[in-house]
This record gives C-alpha cells, sequence and structure tokens, in this order.
C-alpha cells in the first residue's frame, strides 16, 4: 500500500529525513519509535504534504499513485489520513460541518454522489459512540476548549468518518491517561481490517501493548535502523536507542 | 459671484435643484454649503480615504423604477419602504397601519420639531448636503409604550449611470417603546453613482432601538452614510453595519449616549475584493455614567481593496462607571489588500472599564493545512475559515431571518457553501 524509497527530505536547509525506506502492506500495522529530532514527525509532514517540507530524494508511493506529485487535499482524497501529534483548534468551523465539507470533496473527487444528510448523521452518531465522543463535542468548534484527551479522540473520530486506506498516528498516544489511551486504541483497533493499513508513531511502548503491531521500526537520524516484531518495543522500552545507535 | 464658482461644494450641487419654499432647517443647510469644502486626505478624519473620485464628478438627480422584489428578505414579515434614486417608490411599499407607530414618507411630515433633538451632533458635508437636497426617506415614530409589530425594512435602489441618490430618514423612539429597522442598499446598472444617506434618529428613555444596514451594492458606485443617533436614559441601540458592496463606501456613525445606564451595540462585517474602498468610521460619544459600550467590527480584504476601521469613544469627565469595549479584527487575503485600522480612546472619567483590540493578519495556516489534510480543498479550506473569523460578528446580529439573509448574500456573492 505504502511503497517508500530512500526518501529525503529537509525543513529549512536542514537535512531530517536521510535515505528513509518503508514498506508497508495492507492489513497491517506498523509501529514508528525512535529518539526525538529523529525524524518522525517529519515524516508525517512529509507525506501528508506540509508545506515548508522539501523533499530532496526518493520516491513515495501510495497504493500506484505517485503520493509527492499529490496536493495535501488530493492525498487525503487518495485515502491517506494523518492524526495530528498537535491538532488544531479552529474556532468558528463546526466539527460536523467540515467533516460533511470533507466528505462531499472526498466524494466528489472519486465521482460519487454527496452523503445524504440522514446518512451523515447516522454515520456520525455511530463513530462518535466508537471513540466515546459525546456528541455535544463532534458539533462544536473544532478542538476549541477540548481536553487532550477530547483532541485526540476528535482526532480518531474523524479517521472513523473519512475511512481512510492509510492512518498515520503521529503521537495519538502522547499526554493521555490510560482510560483516554483505551479508547482511543479500542476505537483505532475497531476500525483496522484487512484493507487498509495504520501507521503509529510513538515515544510509548504503551501503547503497544493495545495496539499491537506486525512491525517495528527504529528511526534514528533519518533512517530506519532496524525493523523487527513487537517485542522489539518491549527492548527498547528497556534499553533506550544508545545501543541501536552507537551500532549505527 | 465668482466666489461661489470656486467652491467645489457648490459647484457639486449645481445640477440639483430643491423647492423655494423649504423649510428653515433645509435653508440653513444650504447656505452653510457656501463656506464648506470636501475633506482631503490631509483631514485625519478622512485620511485613508480620498473622496475626490465622488466629488469630481457632476451627478443628475432622477426619478426611475426599478423592481424591488428581489430584494426584500425572505421569510421576514415586514413594514416596506421601497426609494429608487432617494425618491419614495409608494406604489412598491407595503406598511400596515398600527396604532402608537407612524410609518410614512418625510415629505408628509414637518421634521423641523424632531431634529432639534440631535442638534447637538456635528453635521458633515456630505450629510449637509443632504439635509439641503434629499429627495425622499422614511419618518418613522414609535409612541410611548409601544412595541412595533413588525420590523420596517427600508430598501434603497439607485439605477441608470451619473445619478446621485440623497435619501434621509428620521426614525423617532418614544420611551419605553421598541422598534427595528433594516436599511438594505442595492443598485441596478449604476456605474459611478452616488447614494448619499443619512439615517439619524433618537432612542428615547428605556426604549430600543435596533437598526441592521445592509450593503449591498454592485461593485461600481459609491455611498456615503451618516447615521447620528442620541440615546436617552436606559436606552437600548444596537447598529450592525455589514458592507459587501460599492466601490468607495464611508460609513459614519455617531452616537451621542445622553442618559445614565444605556447600552449601545455596534457591530460591522466588511468583506472587500477588487478595488473595493471600504471605510467604517464610528463614534461613540458618553456623556453620562453607567452606560455600557461594546464593539466589534471585523473584516476580510482580498484582491488590491483597502479598508479602514475608525473607532472613537469618549468618555467624558463624569461619567463614571462606563464600560467600553472595542474589537477590531482584520484578515488581508491577499499581498495587495490593505487595511487602517485605528482605535481612539478618549477618556476623561477616572473610574471606568475601557478596552480596545485591533489585530491584522492572514488566515491561519496551520488551521488551513489541518482543514485539506481532511480532504477539504484550498479554497473550501479558506472561505470555512473566513466565515468562521466573520461568523462570530454575525452571530451577534439578534435576528435570525436577517442573519439567513446575510449568509445568503455571502453565498451569492463570495460563493461560499454552508
Amino acid at each position: 500500500m505504502l511503497t517508500i524509497k530512500n526518501l529525503h527530505a529537509k525543513v529549512e536547509d536542514k537535512d531530517i529525513l536521510k535515505g528513509l525506506n518503508l514498506e508497508v502492506k495492507a492489513g497491517e500495522v506498523h509501529a514508528i519509535m525512535g529518539p526525538n529530532g529523529a525524524g518522525k514527525s517529519t515524516l508525517a509532514s512529509v507525506l501528508a504534504g506540509k508545506d515548508g517540507y522539501e523533499v530532496t530524494e526518493g520516491s513515495v508511493d501510495f497504493d500506484g499513485t505517485d503520493l509527492l506529485d499529490l496536493e495535501t487535499e488530493d492525498r487525503a482524497r487518495e485515502g491517506l489520513f494523518l492524526a495530528f501529534q498537535y491538532p488544531v483548534e479552529i474556532p468558528g468551523v463546526s466539527n460536523i460541518n467540515f467533516l460533511r465539507t470533507s466528505i462531499n470533496e472526498i466524494r466528489e473527487y472519486k465521482g460519487e454522489e454527496p452523503i445524504s444528510a440522514k446518512d451523515f448523521m447516522a454515520r456520525v452518531k455511530e463513530k462518535s459512540a466508537l471513540v466515546q465522543l459525546d456528541a455535544k463535542l463532534a458539533s462544536r468548534s473544532v478542538n476549541e476548549g477540548f481536553s487532550g484527551g477530547e483532541k485526540k479522540r476528535n482526532e480518531i473520530f474523524q479517521m472513523a468518518m473519512l475511512e481512510p486506506k492509510l492512518a498515520i498516528l503521529d503521537e495519538t498516544d502522547s499526554g493521555l491517561d490510560i482510560d483516554a489511551l483505551r479508547i482511543v486504541a479500542d476505537g483505532v483497533n475497531k476500525l483496522k481490517n484487512e484493507g487498509n493499513a495504520i501507521v503509529v508513531i510513538t515515544h510509548y511502548q504503551r501503547l503497544l501493548d493495545y495496539i499491537v503491531p506486525d512491525k517495528v521500526h527504529v528511526l534514528a537520524d533519518g533512517q530506519i535502523i532496524k525493523t523487527g516484531p513487537k517485542e522489539l518495543a518491549l527492548e527498547l522500552e528497556d534499553k533506550g536507542y544508545d545501543w541501536l545507535t552507537e551500532k549505527a | 459671484m465668482e466666489i461661489a464658482q470656486e467652491n467645489k461644494v457648490l459647484q457639486f450641487v449645481e445640477n440639483l435643484s430643491v423647492g423655494n419654499d423649504l423649510p428653515t432647517y433645509r435653508a440653513m443647510a444650504k447656505d452653510a454649503l457656501a463656506g464648506m469644502d470636501f475633506p482631503t486626505t490631509r483631514v485625519e478624519d478622512w485620511k485613508y480615504t480620498r473622496v475626490t473620485r465622488i466629488t469630481k464628478q457632476n451627478y443628475k438627480s432622477v426619478e426611475a423604477t426599478a423592481d424591488a422584489s428581489a430584494y426584500r428578505i425572505p421569510n421576514m414579515d415586514a413594514n416596506v419602504m421601497v426609494f429608487v434614486n432617494g425618491f419614495y417608490d409608494a406604489a412598491q411599499s407595503s406598511i400596515e397601519a398600527q396604532e402608537g407607530v407612524t410609518i410614512s414618507a418625510v415629505a408628509d411630515m414637518d421634521l423641523e420639531d424632531y431634529l432639534d433633538k440631535l442638534d447637538s451632533i456635528d453635521e458633515n458635508v456630505f450629510s449637509l448636503i443632504n439635509k439641503a437636497y434629499y429627495t425622499g426617506g422614511a419618518f418613522v415614530r414609535v409612541e410611548k409604550k409601544v412595541v412595533a409589530a413588525k420590523p420596517l425594512h427600508i430598501i434603497h435602489i439607485t439605477t441608470g449611470e451619473g445619478v446621485i441618490a440623497n435619501t434621509r430618514h428620521f426614525i423617532d423612539v418614544d420611551q419605553s417603546a421598541e422598534m427595528e429597522v433594516i436599511c438594505s442598499h442595492h443598485s441596478v446598472n449604476a456605474a459611478e453613482s452616488f447614494s448619499n444617506v443619512v439615517l439619524e434618529g433618537s432612542v428615547g428613555v428605556n426604549a430600543g432601538l435596533k437598526v441592521h444596514k445592509l450593503q449591498l451594492e454592485e461593485l461600481d458606485m459609491f455611498h456615503i452614510s451618516t447615521e447620528n443617533f442620541i440615546q436617552e436614559k436606559d436606552a437600548r441601540f444596537d447598529i450592525n453595519t455589514i458592507t459587501l458592496g460599492g466601490l468607495l463606501v464611508r460609513n459614519g456613525l455617531n452616537i451621542l449616549v445622553d442618559g445614565e445606564n444605556c447600552d449601545t451595540m455596534l457591530n460591522g462585517v466588511y468583506l472587500t475584493k477588487d478595488k473595493q474602498l471600504v471605510d467604517n468610521h464610528t463614534f461613540v460619544d458618553h456623556l453620562q455614567a453607567h452606560c455600557v459600550s461594546d464593539e466589534m467590527y471585523k473584516g476580510v480584504m482580498d484582491g488590491k481593496s483597502k479598508a479602514v476601521f475608525n473607532g472613537k469613544v469618549i468618555v467624558r469627565e463624569d461619567s463614571q462607571k462606563i464600560e467600553a469595549f472595542q474589537a477590531n479584527g482584520n484578515v488581508l487575503l491577499s499581498r495587495d489588500a490593505e487595511v487602517n485600522a485605528k482605535p481612539e480612546l478618549e477618556i476623561y472619567a477616572d473610574d471606568v472599564k475601557c478596552s480596545h483590540g485591533c489585530t491584522i493578519g492572514q488566515l491561519d495556516e496551520e488551521g488551513i493545512f489541518y482543514l485539506r489534510a481532511r480532504g477539504l480543498g484550498k479554497k473550501s479550506a479558506e472561505q470555512l475559515m473566513t466565515q468562521a473569523f466573520i461568523g462570530e460578528v454575525i452571530e451577534r446580529v439578534k435576528n435570525e431571518t436577517v442573519q439567513e439573509y446575510i449568509y445568503t448574500q455571502f453565498e451569492e456573492r463570495f460563493g461560499w457553501v454552508r
């Protein structure tokens, strides 16, 4: 589904990604861990197409499409979803209104009819229950006045509404207490199926007790320096990253 | 005679005529013009708005017909008065009689007695031209303790090129009475025409008045308006000024708060594009203690358009316990757009709560990226953000039918989707 080859990227003339390779297949869950400043969030931003991130080399194939060639919105319309590390507050824009616009623009892109008001509301009801997001929050301004946990649940709620092929969760677990973490992880697990894939970027192994990855990658200094089974995460938690980075 | 010929104001009104038996107040206004000049940008109050474009032309005042049916506000049960080029169009107007509520064309009334109430508000050259040469207007009087059953919608249409429309309305709301007025301004094939309008009135003791001004003219004409109001004790006055049209627009609000415990709310929205210039000048003069004034103006400028916001508040020496708030927010959508914002607070009392804030910026890029990452196109994302920015002011318009109409105008003029 996602094939990243030799990806180099820089931000403000500073090289951050230095030849990153990653292959994610449908039905898989991948975890990316690594020390601060390794390039984890840069990878997420580059994949989403954020301004200011310049790709200097390499390719990203997303289900047969050259991802780097697409505008941010078209990447989303092709089925890429990024759950933000810091979800943005947008006062005055209601969650519900923007999601309806979003779903309809994605549908239009695919040549489909707009969603009916009835189907939309049914979907809102079903998906907000999935992450135990209060219906009132769903219709409030995007993330405005939400607690940290509510913001992250709102990200997963939006993911559920948009049903992406590939979801990248950028530190969705950071700062969550165990209850909120369970809710978020539970939501993600329910959304997981044979046809989609999930990439989890995290600092903490704890999340991986709830979202069990097929593969764990270590990202350090702009490259994937080690890949292993889910047990690798436990080892990283124990030993940190130094033993890997020193060897590399 | 030679001196008179050199006076630009007299040249400007050369083609205009009024009857010979003018009431005193109009004759005085006409005489006063001889000693006046148009403001240049050296005058602080007009620093950013060059009126030469308007004043260098000679306009004609002509009666005309134009269909007003398209300008009625959907789902609004209102009395309607229609003015075309400043002349009252009785055939297109509909007024339902209500005991204690007078709504009539000014020609039927002698305003002399009422105008005295506004003696202490200074007129400017445009409002004086209007006073001398106005061709029509609405007179509204709501008597003591009467609540007007319906709002009054005054529809102004300017049609034809090079036309001047001088319209002057007076609203008198007596003690404990309530009234709501919507003034909408439209134009049809009126390139280089000039709408010079005055709306004035008095909000009596414990009375309430809401005014919604909707400036919806095409982008090829000029518009200068003067809104002069006086509030007496315990009076509530709301005025919302929504400016979407016009090539050069100046909205000048002067509110004299001459009683204790008054509530004054001013809201404004201006959305400009192309080469529009929209200037909002507001002046709230607190003469008495224990009053609240709350002002929120927001604008979004695109293309090569310009906006001016000047909000002046004076709290006089004995006006203690005043709360005066003012907020002005601006978003520039293009590199060539411009805004000049100037809050002016003059406080001579020592026990007051006053604040003002002014912002100029772009739409939040993080927010736009967030929305695009969810599949919204750049245009939809920007529009949603703009709508959210402006929405805060629209929410303060306390009439849902008017709110709905304003949003419809956004859809029609800016292609907004909801």
